[in-house]
């Protein structure tokens, strides 16, 4: 087995949250090498629904500053559209939406309450069910797919370099530094070290000593055949995510999920349920005027969430050189900042834009043990026998 | 112990509303699957028989769940007809009947669902069913699967016209429906599929005017060329279907002798058809196993992708069988419906039975290596094409599109700084995925579900990576594997508990909680769970 040459920093994981860290720290002439098990995006990173719009977060404003300037520091398309709608069909929806406005009024965003006329001017396939909206004008959606493949190759434009199918299989450490992955085509060494491994981040940092709690669960999505394009795509409500997408199609999911056991290493399956059928009846409801169009696909992602749902960016206290990074199941959009964080982290130490220091994983310092059990995040019988 | 509650927000504890349960399902009433059904009920098990057909005829027109090129006559539309023609051709159908089966024509199962290592939430093997008006969950002890076959579609420059179909549609309408358009055709491929569909289609008054085979000879069986040349029919060697000319709809094919290289030459000649049937590789239907996780894999003696078996017919997924063609194709199997009805035989004998371990028994070694053989015809007729058509055609993508991973067109994207990213530039090391692909190029990601593209996909990848054909993985299906009007969800309810505590995401109050106002610490003890979720 030949030696595969090692890199300044070596980021283990190659979905959106891996890619972007790794283009942020490659056009800053950092030699970097993405290690990905299988191929680059195809978890939870080239699954979801393209959401833009995470105005709880700190990193919401980096993610607004960023999106509308994506496809040109990229020089790929990512298929970003701007703003967002939401619908609602009853006054409790109206109500409940509402939340938005003030936490992204409070940093300097704004958007317009849409009575019953109105919202059905902007979103033609909507009908009768609709009592009003809000119209976000922040925010958006891209195109996952397109928007890793676009981070990929702008990082392998900075010189960046990507290895698949490549399987960690542990670390080699000396004096509280991590000097190399181990995996299953041989040693890789790294000056520093990123933890981006999606569901795997939870094995993968507990063999570096300092495990960040992770449960893995799996959501779905479906798609109908294309559509007329609607002025503006991003049209949420009736209790789904989505967007039409420039093609036309109707990208949406929503819904119960199910925790799941994770088999320690490899691409887990992820099968579709019936739930398919309950997405559906909820499209047609939220934007009538869609009923006629043919579900064409359904599909599933296998996503991590910790205990608290919020991202872990943050430097091991373990190993000096790792930093771990965990989106809790909202990365895609987040990814435009979530790697330049990561960057910021990697080489000076500290963000340099946001105070991510709710992204500690200190804050899990006195987590009850068994706080899976206790959140009842517990997989069902039949998986964890399976997976065993 | 404290068994804790479970997530209010997962699927734990949200039963399916299933409509019926049933010993045994079969998916399918051809041969196999009539056996399968006819079979299962002398043995005392409750049977529910479901086939598709006959399809609506605007689903046929969609080409699903075939490739019907718009190969169907009037009469078609007549849906009664269509219904007495199909059980007319068939006696076994009658037969079921009789012996208590629950046959429902007319219905499709668009997915199949068994729980897995990622999912548990299925209180069994649950199926969807639908027919021209709603959809219901069926939850079954056995599931037989019996799905048939279907055919590797290939481009040239108007294959999208009218008249350009494939085999087993061009068979169907023929000998089931007696519906077939076309009065004059040429059949592309000389495999013993082939010449069946020309014989039958001869027998059903249709002329045969050649039958085109890119290889120097044929690879089908003797006996049937034989007849095929008594009759009149030219057998082409080496030659490929350049273009299909017409204004409307297929009038002549331009035929095109190939060089040693395999290469097109302007020896040309026209020959005047209205129907090009595609018979290039029949393959097993394996939509519902691959989606629901089964085990597929490349075996060229079974005609490409088809479930890995054992000696009974079980599938890799507990209580599934396949049997029929959706298990293999292979010559002799296609002339001799006993052999389909055997398997049949076989998987209804060993229902209830712990399986023996012992793997099923290898069909004969295939007279031409199929992988090249198909690769063969995508080189002469889709990369050698003097003229640009749609590989893809739901979506219009080229094959220059695929080979070079081109965004589709409706971004207008011109990337003056970087033009060279191929195939390999995007691959690394590894196969090339159809299904990384079809994400940048949106190649077989149509309403037609990749029916009409999936197969020349992956031989485009194929060539284009020097990788063989075997190589090249396939292209995951996923349910529907009928599309699905969103109308037509609605007769399925939600459980009333998912219904109450359904959430746009995972319904956590915490992960919501603007970064202000987040607490330092968190623990269980002191999280509100029940706290507003902005996503709610």
């Amino acid at each position: 087995m030949s030696e595969i040459k090692g890199a300044s920093v070596v980021i283990v994981g190659g979905g959106v949250t891996g890619l972007s860290a790794g283009w942020w720290l490659a056009r800053d002439g950092v030699d970097v090498l993405v290690l990905e098990k299988g191929l680059i995006g195809w978890e939870a990173s080239g699954r979801n629904g393209g959401g833009c719009s995470h105005h709880h977060s700190p990193l919401f404003a980096e993610e607004q500053r960023l999106w509308p300037i994506m496809d040109e520091l990229l020089g790929y398309p990512t298929e970003f559209r701007g703003e967002r709608i939401r619908l609602a069909a009853s006054e409790h929806q109206m109500a409940l939406y509402g939340r938005a406005l003030r936490n992204a009024e409070r940093q300097g965003f704004q958007s317009a309450v849409l009575d019953v006329k109105q919202a059905k001017e902007m979103v033609p396939l909507a009908g009768d069910t609709v009592v009003g909206g809000y119209h976000y004008k922040f925010g958006g959606h891209a195109n996952p797919h397109r928007t890793l493949q676009g981070y990929a190759w702008a990082m392998q434009d900075h010189g960046g370099r990507i290895l698949q199918h490549t399987t960690v299989t542990g670390f080699r450490s000396e004096g509280g530094r991590v000097t190399a992955v181990e995996t299953d085509r041989g040693p890789i060494g790294c000056d520093s070290l990123v933890l981006a491994a999606g569901p795997q981040t939870g094995r993968l940092s507990a063999m570096l000593g300092q495990e960040v709690p992770v449960q893995s669960a799996r959501c779905e999505m479906i798609v109908t055949e294309p559509l007329p394009l609607m002025p503006l795509g991003g049209v949420d409500g009736c209790g789904l995510y989505g967007r039409q997408t420039l093609r036309g199609n109707l990208a949406y999911g929503g819904g119960p999920h199910e925790w799941l056991a994770l088999a320690e290493e490899g691409t887990p399956a992820k099968p579709t349920t019936p739930l398919m059928l309950h997405m559906g009846k909820r499209l047609a409801e939220l934007l009538p005027k869609a009923a006629h169009a043919r579900i064409i696909r359904s599909w599933a992602g296998v996503i991590e969430n910790t205990p608290d749902g919020r991202p872990v960016i943050d430097r091991l206290d373990a190993q000096a050189n790792v930093v771990v990074a965990t989106l809790s199941s909202v990365g895609f959009g987040l990814s435009p900042a979530s790697g330049h964080a990561i960057r910021d982290l990697v080489l000076d130490g500290a963000c340099s834009f946001a105070d991510i220091s709710s992204f500690k994983l200190s804050r899990f310092a006195e987590l009850e043990p068994n706080w899976r059990e206790l959140q009842g995040w517990q997989a069902s019988a039949a998986t964890a026998m399976l997976s065993a | 112990m404290n068994i804790p509650a479970s997530d209010p927000k997962s699927v734990t504890g949200k039963p399916l509303p299933i409509d019926e349960t049933v010993d045994v399902l079969v998916v399918g009433g051809g041969p196999a699957g009539l056996e399968a059904a006819i079979g299962a009920a002398a043995r005392g098990l409750g049977v529910l028989l479901v086939d598709e057909n006959p399809i609506p005829f605007t689903t046929m027109g969609d080409d699903v769940p075939l490739h019907f090129g718009q190969g169907m006559a009037a009469n078609a539309r007549n849906r009664n007809a269509m219904m007495e023609a199909f059980i007319a051709s068939e006696p076994r159908i009658e037969e079921a009947f009789e012996a208590g089966v629950d046959v429902r024509l007319g219905t499709a199962c668009w997915g199949l669902y068994a729980n897995g290592p990622t999912l548990g939430w299925m209180p069994g093997l649950v199926a969807g069913l639908a027919d021209a008006e709603r959809s219901v969950l069926v939850q079954a002890r056995h599931v037989i699967l019996a799905c048939g076959r279907r055919d590797m579609g290939l481009g040239f420059p108007g294959w999208e016209k009218p008249g350009v179909l494939g085999a087993t549609a061009a068979l169907n309408l023929a000998t089931r429906y007696g519906a077939f358009g076309p009065r004059k055709v040429i059949v592309l491929g000389s495999n013993t599929e082939a010449l069946v569909t020309a014989i039958a289609l001869r027998e059903a008054g249709v002329t045969i005017a050649a039958i085109v085979e890119q290889a120097p000879e044929p690879v089908g069986d003797e006996d049937l060329l034989a007849s095929l040349r008594q009759g009149g029919t030219d057998i082409l060697t080496g030659h490929v279907v350049r273009e299909a000319v017409g204004r409307d709809a297929v009038e002549v094919a331009m035929v095109a002798r190939l060089d040693e290289n395999g290469r097109p030459t302007g020896d040309e000649r026209a020959i005047a058809c209205d129907g090009i049937v595609l018979s290039v590789g029949t393959t097993p239907v394996v939509d519902l196993l691959d989606a629901a996780g089964g085990k597929v894999s490349f075996q060229a003696e079974r005609g490409g992708y088809a479930p890995v078996l054992d000696a009974d017919q079980r599938t890799s997924l507990a209580h599934v069988h396949a049997v029929g063609d959706c298990a293999g194709i292979w010559p002799a199997k296609t002339r001799d419906r006993a052999i389909a009805e055997a398997e049949a035989a076989r998987a209804v004998a060993a229902l209830g039975q712990v399986a023996t371990g012992n793997k099923s028994e290898s069909p004969p070694a295939p007279a031409y290596d199929i992988g090249d053989y198909r690769l063969a015809w995508v080189r002469a007729s889709v990369i050698e094409a003097r003229a640009e058509f749609h590989v893809c055609q739901c979506e219009e993508v080229t094959a220059r599109e695929i080979l070079e991973v081109r965004p589709p067109r409706y971004l207008d994207w011109r990337d003056e700084r970087r033009n060279d990213r191929s195939l390999s530039a995007l691959l690394g090391e590894g196969p090339p995925n159809p299904d990384q692909v079809k994400r940048l190029t949106r190649a077989g990601m149509g309403p037609c579900q990749g029916r009409r593209c999936r197969e020349q996909v992956a031989g485009l990848l194929a060539l284009g990576a020097a990788q063989p054909l075997s190589a090249i993985p396939l292209a995951g299906y996923r349910a529907p594997v009928r599309p699905m009007p969103l109308a037509m969800t609605a007769h399925v309810p939600e459980a009333p508990g998912q219904a109450e505590h359904w959430d746009t995401w995972f319904g956590m109050h915490a992960q919501w909680v603007p970064f202000w106002e987040v607490p330092e610490r968190y623990t269980v003890a002191s999280n509100d769970a029940t706290g507003p979720v902005a996503s709610e």
